[in-house]
């Protein structure tokens, strides 16, 4: 089988970069709740702690501040640390060490440091996660100057992501989506890196440009082939790395359609959405017009019942809808419900 | 010892007289929080350390940043905001570092170093090092939860680091008991299986012994945290470069018994005469000659705004 036929899981090219990083870098160690108990963190961690030992995969008390501080201490003594939350909403515990010191460290103290951590969390949909199992935060790091904010969305580029985030020499945010996690792509055996600030067009179309952040972006792969039913051709873009942000890839895009959706993992109010379409108007300002739309979450607290769930997040059909509204120009046409099949066939308990 | 200790004692006391006498002209134009009258902490607890010791401070860190070492020229032009400075003028007085001295950056949000001690501890015996961490933090901390949360993980892992508490009673203006009930820090070490002990009287000697023996312990591979409380008084106001006496939430009388136990001048009465002034003089030059080159140095050049933010 040659290495481009290899089909793994999202949560199998993590588990295989850091077991990679680990064998190259004796200076790498991973730390988190769970990731050393037989459920290995969405399995993302299997196998390591016997590979490795406990001394480089291990457990930590319930101290998200604490431990995050630890991790940064270990940094500052020249290791490597990656830094596990089960659930994003966890690490609001641990904003004061990412803010003020992780992101800070370098610049403050004139160069003479580094923070070379990898903080590595999973947010995301289903089975009813409710209020705060499934917040997409994202954009909270991406004000901070001083830290990098990954969201892959592909196998490929989580392996190649991953293994850039644990070289690099500062701190990033690593997110991860559930329904990301189980998805199967191409992946590559041998260890490679995917670099920052690179997005990725996942399809081309020259009537308008949907930017889809996460596991959003699947989505918009579902939505852009309803709307090749009706004559409308989209670009889909995964920015998948947020801060830097690949603005030129994107503006690119939208030059050329004039029209640019973004949907987010998370609420549209000063979010990651509101920077791209910024980003890209500051871009082609005085050189295109462009008309755009944000959707993102509804701006309420996630509800946990199925019933109200369901309206809460953007769907294939509701971007369909808003991507014919922008093309046409009135909102005349949507497709049937479709179901993703992945939050469709995702059972709990966790 | 003692022409050292006096060294290390005078020459930090002077450091800061000098920084309040020049304050008042605008040259250090951010905040200063002066550690008069504390300085007995940093230079007992730093004579214990070797050179490759690591330590770890607050925003009050002045004493600690000499007592370890740290290069008193780029300290001065830090707080002058010059490109001479230890961190390039970017940090100022709250935020010394000195990584060739073992003084790791001190931060500026209370109690938020201590876990960084912690893991940079943990990571010396990882990698089979002797060298251990000793970590600086006033009362006030003891009042956050990442206290102890960073308490909990090194006892956890029996990490090789002395907390030392500098107990001057305040946090700003608040007295200790008007914030914690039981008002005893050491039990709280205790709670998390930490041996704590608190020297009272804040003898240099003292603070230095029980740190001497704590390290040595460590460093012989199998001993754990150990907790230090050193009772001490802050003579100047929480920031700035004046005395606070009359603002109405302290008084002179309370400060009068430290006063009169002052380890610079009860250090220095141990010394000869011809010998302090020897070092006095010493010291004088050194701090003339910091404050001037502070004074001749270069801003930044406006490009290093943008500079270390990356790496």
């Amino acid at each position: 089988m040659s290495v481009h036929e290899r089909l793994i899981t999202y949560a199998q090219a993590l588990r295989e970069a850091t077991d990679q990083e680990m064998s190259r870098d004796p200076s790498v160690f991973m730390m988190g709740q769970g990731v050393d108990d037989f459920k290995s963190f969405y399995g993302t961690t299997s196998g390591l702690l016997e590979k490795f030992g406990a001394g480089r995969v291990f457990d930590t008390p319930l101290s998200e501040e604490g431990m995050t501080g630890v991790a940064i201490g270990a940094a500052l003594a020249g290791m490597r640390p990656i830094h596990t939350h089960i659930r994003m909403d966890f690490m609001l515990l641990a904003m004061n060490q990412i803010v003020n010191l992780a992101a800070k460290s370098r610049y403050m103290f004139g160069g003479t440091v580094s923070v070379p951590i990898v903080i590595r969390c999973v947010i995301g949909r289903s089975w009813g996660q409710g209020a705060q199992h499934s917040q997409g935060l994202h954009s909270l790091f991406m004000h901070i100057p001083g830290l990098r904010v990954v969201a892959p969305t592909t196998p490929y580029d989580a392996k190649g992501l991953l293994a850039q985030s644990i070289r690099d020499d500062n701190p990033v945010i690593f997110i991860s989506h559930r329904m990301s996690l189980f998805q199967k792509g191409h992946v590559p055996e041998e260890l490679y890196t995917v670099p920052f600030g690179q997005a990725r067009t996942l399809a081309r179309g020259d009537d308008l440009t949907i930017v889809g952040i996460s596991h959003s972006v699947v989505d918009c792969l579902r939505a852009r082939e309803a709307l090749s039913s009706v004559g409308i051709h989209a670009e889909v873009i995964d920015p998948v790395s947020l801060s830097p942000l690949d603005t030129r890839t994107l503006a690119e895009s939208v030059r050329r359609t004039r029209r640019l959706l973004v949907v987010d993992s998370a609420w549209t109010c000063c979010g990651a959405s509101a920077e791209i379409v910024t980003a890209v108007a500051e871009y082609l300002q005085g050189q295109q017009a462009f008309s755009f739309k944000r959707i993102g979450f509804a701006p309420v607290v996630c509800p946990t019942t199925k019933a109200l769930e369901k309206l809460f997040y953007p769907n294939p059909q509701s971007i369909a809808a808003e991507a014919y509204a922008l093309v046409k120009g009135k909102r005349s046409w949507q497709p049937d419900f479709i179901e993703s099949a992945e939050i469709l066939e995702f059972k709990g308990p966790f | 010892m003692s022409e050292q200790t006096y060294r290390s004692l005078y020459l930090i006391r002077r450091v800061e007289e000098e920084i309040a006498r020049v304050y008042p002209g605008d040259k250090i134009m951010s905040p200063v929080h002066l550690s008069i009258g504390q300085e007995a902490v940093s230079v007992g607890v730093c004579e214990a350390l070797k050179p490759d010791d690591i330590v770890f401070g607050s925003y009050r860190s002045h004493a600690l940043y000499l007592a370890k070492g740290g290069d008193l020229n780029r300290m001065i032009a830090e707080l002058y905001g010059k490109e001479a400075g230890c961190a390039k003028g970017k940090a100022g007085s709250m935020h010394l570092i000195d990584v060739r001295a073992g003084v790791m950056g001190a931060s500026a949000v209370v109690a938020t170093h201590i876990p960084q001690a912690v893991g940079y501890a943990w990571a010396l015996r990882q990698r089979g090092s002797d060298a251990v961490v000793a970590c600086f933090f006033g009362d006030g901390a003891a009042e956050e939860g990442v206290f102890h949360e960073s308490l909990n993980y090194a006892a956890l892992k029996r990490v090789p680091i002395l907390f030392v508490c500098e107990n001057n009673n305040y946090a700003i203006h608040s007295r200790q008991k008007d914030r914690q009930n039981a008002a005893n820090i050491c039990d709280l070490a205790r709670s998390h299986g930490i041996p704590a002990s608190k020297i009272e009287d804040m003898d240099v000697n003292e603070i230095r012994s029980r740190s001497a023996k704590a390290v040595e312990e460590m460093r012989r591979g199998s001993a754990g945290p150990v907790f230090l409380e050193c009772m001490c008084y802050r003579w100047m106001e929480h920031v700035g470069p004046n005395q606070d006496f009359g603002s109405g939430y302290r008084s002179k009388s309370e400060a009068n018994e430290w006063f009169k136990g002052d380890q610079v001048l009860q250090v220095g009465l141990t010394l000869s005469s011809s010998t302090r002034n020897k070092i006095e003089a010493e010291v004088e030059a050194r701090i003339k000659d910091a404050f001037e080159y502070a004074e001749q140095s270069a801003f930044p050049d406006e490009r290093e705004l943008c500079t270390d933010l990356y790496k």
